[in-house]
């Protein structure tokens, strides 16, 4: 079937990107939901670990559709992964791939480098930085900077935010100091 | 030990439920249905890809600020009719906005979010559907966020907003 092969192929910016964007009015017009995905780290927090702590004494049960919402994204990750799966080789800038070769990656078979996420990683110093740290990071960071990619970047950005501007170019210069500064050095390490 | 209503604003969701009629068990199916969307693109347009990040910090693809920028261009055309045309909900009520105030906390937690997703090569979104998509490592990446925002509770009040 063509349409069905078109899909599996990997989808381009300009299908992705409104289709993103779309997520904003929908959860807003079918039950007056603001988008955001970091708040479910947090929910999660106050439905299993509330410990009398301030932050996280609420009636989490009144958010539980962003739970929802997010069990559905790994839903659909399960569904594209199995079903709509890219027939072909992963495709990557040959800048990039050069880039990451020369410090030591080299596994570019698939969407995540097996030379960090794989298995048997995971009790080593790599899945202690890789996998603990920088996930520490983006909990503690997104829950401090009150929102994420989709809560300020998308969410607030779209609603005329300033301050989500100001998150939005605080995330992109911690990206640029990572990738540039620390992650040549991090490679090594590891 | 639940209190939602007497809390300060500050202590307010940041993407809140804004809908006064209750919703209960079907109903929230709708939210799974747009998650699984929402899902399903993230991983055909690879933004769960640790890599597709790399090329981002690198400037060596215009991917994904193709995706975020038409995503945000998007969102904006959305509100605007939403806000001009007086748009109400499916439930018939108005639409509620929030708007956000400025702290240091989104410049300090910011750069510290900025620094995690370079290293993990995803925001919170794409943490989800790299499970699903078989990365079972990324629940490490996710339990840890839970606790990094679980320790950000914790320490808020001694934290510079």
């Amino acid at each position: 079937m063509e349409f069905l092969d078109l899909i599996r192929k990997p989808w381009p910016w300009y299908v992705a990107g409104p289709l993103i964007g779309l997520t904003v009015p929908t959860l807003l017009l079918i039950g007056n939901k603001s988008f955001g995905i970091s708040s479910s780290l947090r929910h999660i927090c106050a439905a299993c670990i509330p410990a009398r702590i301030p932050f996280f004494s609420y009636n989490w049960k009144k958010e539980i559709w962003n739970l929802i919402f997010v069990l559905g994204t790994l839903v659909g990750g399960f569904l594209a992964t199995t079903y709509l799966k890219n027939p072909d080789a992963f495709q990557l800038a040959a800048a990039t791939k050069a880039d990451l070769s020369a410090l030591g990656i080299r596994d570019f078979s698939g969407l995540m480098p097996a030379d960090l996420f794989a298995a048997e990683n995971l009790f080593t110093l790599k899945g202690l930085i890789f996998l603990v740290f920088g996930g520490f990071l983006v909990g503690f960071g997104t829950r401090w900077a009150g929102g994420c990619t989709s809560g300020h970047s998308i969410m607030g950005i779209s609603n005329l935010q300033w301050p989500s501007l100001v998150a939005t170019c605080c995330f992109m210069i911690g990206g640029f100091a990572m990738t540039h500064l620390f992650l040549p050095f991090i490679l090594k390490l590891v | 030990m639940q209190q939602i209503d007497e809390l300060p604003e500050a202590l307010v969701c940041d993407a809140p439920n804004d809908m006064k009629k209750p919703e209960a068990g079907l109903a929230n199916g709708k939210y799974l249905i747009v998650g699984i969307l929402f899902g399903i693109v993230f991983v055909k347009a690879e933004i769960i890809s640790w890599f597709r990040i790399q090329e981002m910090f690198r400037l060596q693809s215009f991917h994904m600020y193709g995706v975020i920028g038409s995503a945000i261009v998007v969102g904006m055309i959305s509100i605007w009719f939403i806000k001009r045309f007086n748009i109400k909900t499916l439930a018939g009520e108005t639409v509620q906005f929030h708007p956000k105030t400025f702290n240091m906390g989104q410049v300090y937690g910011g750069l510290l979010f900025g620094l995690g997703w370079a290293i993990t090569g995803a925001c919170p979104g794409p943490l989800f559907a790299q499970i699903g998509s078989g990365y079972v490592t990324v629940i490490v990446t996710l339990l840890s966020a839970i606790g990094g925002t679980w320790v950000y509770g914790l320490l808020r009040d001694k934290l510079p907003h």
